[in-house]
C-alpha cells in the first residue's frame, strides 16, 4: 500500500496519458513508490502492478531495467557519483576516492551508521561541473571539491 | 572578442532566478513566431519548407535534416499523432539540453508547439533525463505557465489549433536516447529499441505516426520562424544551417555550453572555453560525444565544428559534445571507461552487442591492467567489426567506434602498454 499522497501523485502521472495506456505513468509510479519506501519490494511493485492494471511480471521487467530504482534497502543516503571518461578527466576518480576513504565503504556499500550508501553513477549529464554526484536521485551536486564533500556529507549525516 | 549571433540562449541569464519565466522569455520575443502564424493563418506546408530552407539538421546526433523528417508525417491520416522531444540526453560529454530546459524552457516549449501545428499533431510528451530532476520539475513548471496563458491545451490562442504538452521523467537508461527505446520507455516497458522499419512516422508511440526530435532542435524553429529559414541558413554554412551548442568537457579551463555558427574553427571554441588547462597541449579529442572516433590534436586543430567538416575529419559532429584530452591522458585508461559505459548500458536485446561490449572491456581492461597481449588489438578490431552494422539500433556502432579510432590513432600507446605493462604517460 502506499500513503494517499503517493496515490494522488501517481494518478496525476496517470492523466499525463491516453485513458487506454496507464501503463505509460510506470516508471513515475515507481518512482514515486521508491521516494516514499526508500526502496521498491516485490509487495509495492505488485501494488502499483494492481493500480496500473499492469501484470507484475512487467512492472519488475521496468524496475530492473532502469538503473535508478533500488532494489535493496540502503543507506539513508544514496549517493551516486559519475565516473564516465569526461568526468574523470576532470578530478571524479579522485572526488571518489575521497569520499570512499572518509565513509570507508567502496561501491554498493553502506556504512557502518546506516547513513550512506555509495554508488557507481554513468554520464548523469552534468559534464561541465565534473565532478558530480547525485543525492538520491534528485539533487545534484557539480564541481565536488574535498571541501565542498566534507560540507555536503555533514550536512547529510545531521 | 565579439560574441556571435545566438539563438539558443540569447538574453539568457541564469543568475536571475526568474528568467526562465514566461514573461521574461516573452521579453526575448518569445511566442512572437507562435504568434504570427496563429494570426496569419501560415499553412503547415510553409512551416515545413521554411525549416527545409534553414537547413537545420537533427542535433542529437544523427543529424538528419528536420523539415525532410516533419514533412514523412502522414497528412490525411485521421487518427492520433504524438510529438516526441528526446531530451534524455545521456551521451556521455553532452550537457546542453540541460541548459536549454533548465535556463529557457519555454523556447522548447514554443518550438514544439509549431512542429505540432506544421504537422497537424494534438499531443506531445517531453522525455526528461533521469537524472535531472530540478529539470524535470523546471519543465513541469514552465508547462503550467504555458498552459495557463493559453498557449498550450485547447484552442491555443483563440485559434483552432489544439496541442497538448507533457513532460516525463526517465529512470536511467541510456538506451532511451535511441528514438524507438525512447517510445517503449514511454509506452511503460523497458527502453528496448525497436526493429525498424516501420519508422516512427508510420508506427510510433502506441502504434501512431510519431516524430521525434532532439530539444535543441525544437529550440532552434522559433527564430527560423520570426527571422526565416534562408537567414538560419546563412548564420552557419551550405547543409549546416544555424548555430549549434557544443559542450566541452575535459581538460579545458572552463568547461561549458558555447553556442557558435556551424562552421566556426575547432580552434576558436577551444579558445572561447578558455584554452587547454594548464596550458598543456591538446591529444585528442572526441568532437561529439563518447560514441564518436577520437581525433587527434593536430587534427583537430585544422578542422571546423560543422557536420560536413568533421566527418571529412575522420569523425562524427554527433551532439555536439566536445571532450578534450591533453598530453597527460592515457588513452587505454579512456577507452576503458568509455568501454565499460556501453557493456553497462547495452540493453542485451541483440547478440553482438550484448556479449561484444563485454568482450571490448574484458580485453581492454586486461591491456590497461597489464595482462594483454599483442595480438589483442587485432581481436579489438575483429569484435567491433562483429558488432558494427549488426545490431537493431546504433548502440553497437557507438561501442565499436570508439575502440577502432583509438587503435587506429593511438596504436603506439596500446603496443607500449602491452610490452610494459605500464602507461606510456
Amino acid at each position: 500500500m502506499l500513503s494517499t499522497e503517493s496515490i494522488k501523485k501517481i494518478d496525476r502521472e496517470i492523466t499525463k496519458y491516453p485513458p487506454d495506456q496507464r501503463q505509460s505513468a510506470v516508471m513515475s509510479a515507481l518512482a514515486i513508490a521508491q521516494d516514499e519506501k526508500g526502496w521498491l519490494t516485490n509487495e509495492t511493485m505488485d501494488f502499483v502492478a494492481h493500480y496500473l492494471g499492469m501484470p507484475p511480471i512487467a512492472v519488475y521487467e521496468v524496475a530492473t531495467f532502469y538503473n535508478m530504482y533500488n532494489l535493496q534497502p540502503l543507506g539513508k543516503c544514496k549517493i551516486t557519483i559519475c565516473t564516465n571518461l569526461p568526468c574523470a578527466l576532470s578530478g571524479a576518480n579522485d572526488a571518489t576516492a575521497y569520499i570512499q576513504q572518509k565513509l570507508g565503504i567502496g561501491f554498493n556499500q553502506t556504512s557502518a551508521d546506516g547513513k550512506f550508501t555509495l554508488k557507481e553513477g554513468e554520464c548523469m549529464g552534468a559534464c561541465g561541473d565534473a565532478p558530480v554526484l547525485l543525492v538520491n536521485n534528485k539533487r545534484m551536486c557539480g564541481f565536488m571539491s574535498n571541501d565542498k564533500i566534507d560540507r555536503l556529507l555533514e550536512e547529510l549525516g545531521e | 572578442m565579439t560574441q556571435p549571433v545566438q539563438i539558443l540562449l540569447t538574453g539568457v541569464d541564469p543568475s536571475d532566478p526568474d528568467n526562465w519565466r514566461l514573461r521574461n522569455y516573452e521579453q526575448r520575443e518569445g511566442y512572437v513566431a507562435l504568434k504570427k502564424i496563429l494570426s496569419e493563418n501560415i499553412p503547415p506546408e510553409k512551416i515545413i519548407e521554411e525549416v527545409k530552407k534553414s537547413a537545420l539538421r537533427g542535433r542529437g546526433g544523427a543529424g538528419f535534416p528536420t523539415g525532410l523528417k516533419w514533412s514523412f508525417m502522414p497528412k490525411q491520416y485521421e487518427g492520433d499523432k504524438y510529438l516526441v522531444c528526446n531530451s534524455d540526453e545521456g551521451e556521455p560529454g553532452t550537457f546542453k539540453d540541460r541548459d536549454i530546459m533548465h535556463h529557457n524552457p519555454h523556447i522548447l516549449i514554443e518550438g514544439m508547439i509549431i512542429g505540432a501545428y506544421a504537422m497537424g499533431i494534438r499531443a506531445g510528451y517531453n522525455y526528461v533525463h533521469g537524472e535531472i530532476w530540478n529539470t524535470y520539475e523546471r519543465m513541469e513548471e514552465a508547462v503550467d505557465e504555458a498552459r495557463e496563458a493559453g498557449l498550450l491545451g485547447t484552442n491555443i490562442l483563440g485559434s483552432d489549433f489544439s496541442f497538448q504538452l507533457y513532460n516525463h521523467h526517465g529512470y536511467g537508461a541510456y538506451i532511451c536516447g535511441e528514438e524507438t527505446a525512447l517510445l517503449e520507455s514511454l509506452e511503460g516497458k523497458k527502453g528496448q529499441p525497436r526493429f525498424k522499419p516501420p519508422f516512427p512516422a508510420s508506427f510510433g508511440l502506441y502504434g501512431k505516426p510519431t516524430t521525434i526530435n532532439n530539444t535543441e532542435t525544437f529550440a532552434s524553429v522559433p527564430w527560423i520562424i520570426r527571422n526565416g529559414g534562408e537567414k538560419f541558413l546563412q548564420l552557419g554554412k551550405p547543409n549546416n544551417g544555424g548555430t549549434k551548442l557544443f559542450s566541452v568537457s575535459g581538460h579545458v579551463n572552463k568547461p561549458g555550453n558555447y553556442e557558435i555558427p556551424l562552421g566556426t574553427p575547432f580552434a576558436k571554441l577551444l579558445e572561447m572555453a578558455g584554452g587547454m588547462r594548464g596550458g598543456r597541449k591538446l591529444k585528442g579529442c572526441i568532437p561529439g560525444g563518447s560514441s564518436m572516433p577520437v581525433l587527434p590534436g593536430d587534427i583537430m586543430m585544422q578542422t571546423d565544428m560543422d557536420y560536413d567538416s568533421i566527418a571529412k575529419a575522420g569523425s562524427m559532429l554527433g551532439s555536439g559534445a566536445v571532450i578534450i584530452m591533453d598530453d597527460t591522458t592515457c588513452m587505454v585508461k579512456a577507452l576503458e571507461r568509455l568501454s565499460y559505459f556501453y557493456f553497462e548500458e547495452s540493453c542485451g536485446q541483440c547478440t553482438p552487442c550484448r556479449e561484444g561490449t563485454g568482450w571490448l572491456y574484458r580485453v581492454i581492461h586486461r591491456i590497461e591492467t597489464g595482462t594483454g597481449r599483442m595480438e589483442d588489438l587485432d581481436l579489438l578490431n575483429n569484435v567491433a567489426d562483429n558488432i558494427q552494422g549488426r545490431t537493431i539500433c546504433a548502440l553497437g556502432d557507438a561501442a565499436a567506434m570508439p575502440v577502432r579510432a583509438m587503435i587506429l590513432h593511438f596504436r603506439d600507446e596500446f603496443e607500449y602498454h602491452i610490452e610494459h605493462k605500464r602507461c606510456l604517460v
